[in-house]
């Protein structure tokens, strides 16, 4: 008896001892990693953008060196990839956000989660959304925004001018090719874009028209559908040609090498955000599938 | 050993307990992404009663009383809630494998969360709508619960809960639940699923005052109510007749134990998505390192499941500064192999 007496105090001991061990871990692990951020001095704006299609956009308005940290989707341009990273847009924390000590937060209207706009304006940081865009008009109007939220009207003029200017050139296309886009969602698997997405509406704009036309949204591709449609030309992304590793892994893709483009070679590749964000280079990019468009 | 001394013991480890939390809850409210001195700490938290009006900046003020405390408040009542849960649940079942989860709390949550966040904005912004913040967590607190009572109903024959059949109705409707979530998962787009995801792997960062507000009462009547049925769970481990010979009311037992978990970690759930581990481990710990008496157990869990979480939540908050890491991953990341060292000491000392 009295040994097992000692053994349950020893135990609890044990115990006493796991506890002070895992509250130490947790002390030191914070005197190491707290480190005060520096207290920002001058007026300079700061501001934290969350969203990529925000972030180029404020890039592309000359703001890039007032940012102080952006979120992961974040991706364009490569400077912004340099910023602190605050988290994904859609599972962001606010405390993460007010430590960049931000003038503005401007974000996309899916941030999330909900509180975190409760959380920012009790905490007392200004907080600006901005709707998440599916169209030209819609991107045209998002740039405006911000162009108003950033006081830099003047620039987004030019960029907005940029997009309508390339949508008028294009508007003259008479001989509209077909057009087939393929895109991955990784694991090297590739969808085809059909009615509905983002890629139909820049293939609409540059003049050209998608080569599927029978369903909505994305659906695994298939030889036989490809040989169906009959594209002219091959449209995809930069990261889905290097999930099928390079140009001529594409036309060993089923089907493909049997298609009119497959027989001319004719392949456009364009940067994923470029072709697809409705971001400020979306007018580049309606010029750029124009150009090949009308060759 | 008598009782008396073992009573004794237990009140020894509440205490510690209590003191290990209050040193978390004072490193919690000073650390994070933005480090607040301990003396602008307090100042901050006095600040209200007039006496010490010095300056501190406004923003760290702001951020602690509009940020830090209502996330510091939530991991301690989420903890806590989780830990007591687990206890009872587990004396319920008389199975050290139940958890919060068996009754259909996280398969109900995380169904409702997913169906409304890929179909809940064609049906309704989340924005402009009438709930405003407490859309999601409000449905799926609504998915929790409509899950819970669905397998407690089930589980009902002859006006009578049957504790065997309520494990078998659990593990089915989770697997239907998780079937269903499969489904959701297959059709979100890649934005849905991300959010899906994190929500999926837990997180305290959308914690303010009004969510609390809501939030908080439920756990805390768990919190309470749970203590009282320590002395009847301690006669149900003899066996069901046993404890009804014994004078306990089983079938009272049974749906108050039900209730209590579903309300709490239902409220629990739906601000902080899933936390794995808390739930599960947490008694086995204080049960292995002292007592299985559910009069010490339970009060015990709760206050080693706030420290837990405090911790790991704290872990959430500063390793990838000023980004963050879910808590769900720390939680099982850093409790797993914890528990391991306690069943290879135990098993070490067993022989």
């Amino acid at each position: 008896m009295k040994t097992k007496v000692k053994n349950i105090n020893q135990h609890a001991q044990c115990f006493n001892y796991i506890c002070l061990v895992f509250f130490i871990i947790l002390s030191t692990h914070n005197i190491a990693f707290s480190k005060t951020t520096e207290q920002p001095t001058s007026d300079q704006a700061r501001i934290v953008s969350l969203g990529g299609g925000v972030t180029e956009t404020l890039f592309a308005l000359g703001l890039g060196k007032d940012i102080v940290a952006v979120d992961v989707s974040s991706i364009y341009p490569h400077q912004a990839l340099k910023k602190p990273k605050v988290g994904y847009l859609r599972a962001t924390s606010a405390e993460g956000i007010a430590s960049m000590h931000p003038t503005h937060v401007i974000a996309s209207e899916a941030i999330a989660p909900v509180s975190v706009k409760s959380q920012l304006k009790d905490a007392g940081i200004k907080l600006s959304l901005v709707p998440e865009v599916s169209n030209i008009q819609e991107a045209i109007d998002r740039i405006k925004i911000i162009g108003t939220l950033a006081n830099r009207k003047k620039q987004a003029q030019l960029i907005i001018k940029q997009i309508q200017s390339a949508l008028a050139k294009s508007v003259t296309q008479t001989k509209k090719p077909k057009v087939l886009f393929l895109f991955s969602h990784g694991g090297g698997k590739l969808m085809v874009g059909g009615l509905k997405t983002a890629a139909n509406t820049m293939i609409d704009s540059a003049g050209g028209i998608n080569a599927v036309n029978a369903y909505e949204g994305y659906r695994p591709l298939t030889a036989e559908a490809v040989v169906i449609a009959k594209p002219d030309i091959i449209l995809l992304t930069e990261r889905s040609l290097k999930a099928i590793q390079n140009e001529k892994a594409l036309w060993k893709l089923p089907g493909l090498s049997l298609t009119p483009a497959g027989k001319k070679q004719r392949v456009i590749v364009m940067e994923d955000l470029k072709l697809l964000g409705f971001g400020p280079r979306t007018g580049t990019a309606i010029l750029e599938l124009h150009k090949e468009f009308s060759k | 050993m008598g009782t008396r001394s073992l009573m004794k013991r237990g009140q020894t480890l509440i205490i510690s307990l209590s003191v290990v939390l209050l040193f978390c809850v004072i490193i919690s409210i000073g650390h994070g992404a933005l480090y607040i001195t301990p003396l602008n700490v307090i100042k901050i938290i006095l600040e209200p009663l007039g006496s010490l009006v010095t300056a501190v900046p406004e923003q760290e003020a702001a951020i602690l009383w509009g940020i830090r405390l209502p996330r510091v408040v939530l991991a301690v009542f989420v903890g806590a809630t989780l830990g007591v849960s687990g206890a009872v649940l587990q004396g319920l079942f008389r199975n050290p494998l139940a958890e919060p989860g068996l009754i259909g709390i996280s398969a109900g949550a995380s169904l409702a969360a997913a169906t409304f966040m890929v179909f809940g904005s064609r049906i309704l912004n989340a924005n402009n709508s009438v709930l405003g913040q407490f859309t999601l967590p409000f449905v799926a607190f609504l998915g929790a619960m409509s899950c819970a009572t669905l397998i407690h109903r089930t589980s009902v024959i002859h006006g009578r809960t049957s504790i065997t059949t309520m494990l078998l109705a659990g593990i089915a409707f989770n697997a239907i639940g998780f079937a269903l979530l499969g489904i959701l998962q297959y059709v979100a787009d890649d934005q849905q699923l991300r959010s899906l995801t994190f929500w999926m792997m837990g997180s305290l960062s959308g914690s303010t005052w009004e969510l609390l507000i809501f939030t908080v009462p439920m756990m805390l009547f768990t919190i309470i109510v749970a203590p009282f049925l320590a002395h009847s769970l301690n006669l149900l481990q003899l066996g069901e007749s046993e404890a009804s010979h014994l004078g306990i009311n089983i079938e009272l037992l049974k749906r108050l134990t039900v209730l209590i978990v579903a309300l709490g970690v239902g409220a629990a759930v739906s601000v902080s998505g899933m936390i794995g581990f808390i739930g599960l481990i947490v008694p086995h710990i204080i049960r292995m390192s002292s007592t299985p008496n559910h009069k010490i157990l339970i009060p015990a869990s709760a206050i080693l499941g706030s420290i837990i979480l405090l911790g790991a939540d704290l872990i959430s908050r500063t390793v990838v500064m000023p980004a963050e890491m879910p808590v769900g991953i720390i939680t099982t990341l850093m409790g797993a192999p914890f528990f391991v060292v306690l069943l290879l000491k135990q098993r070490f000392r067993l022989h």
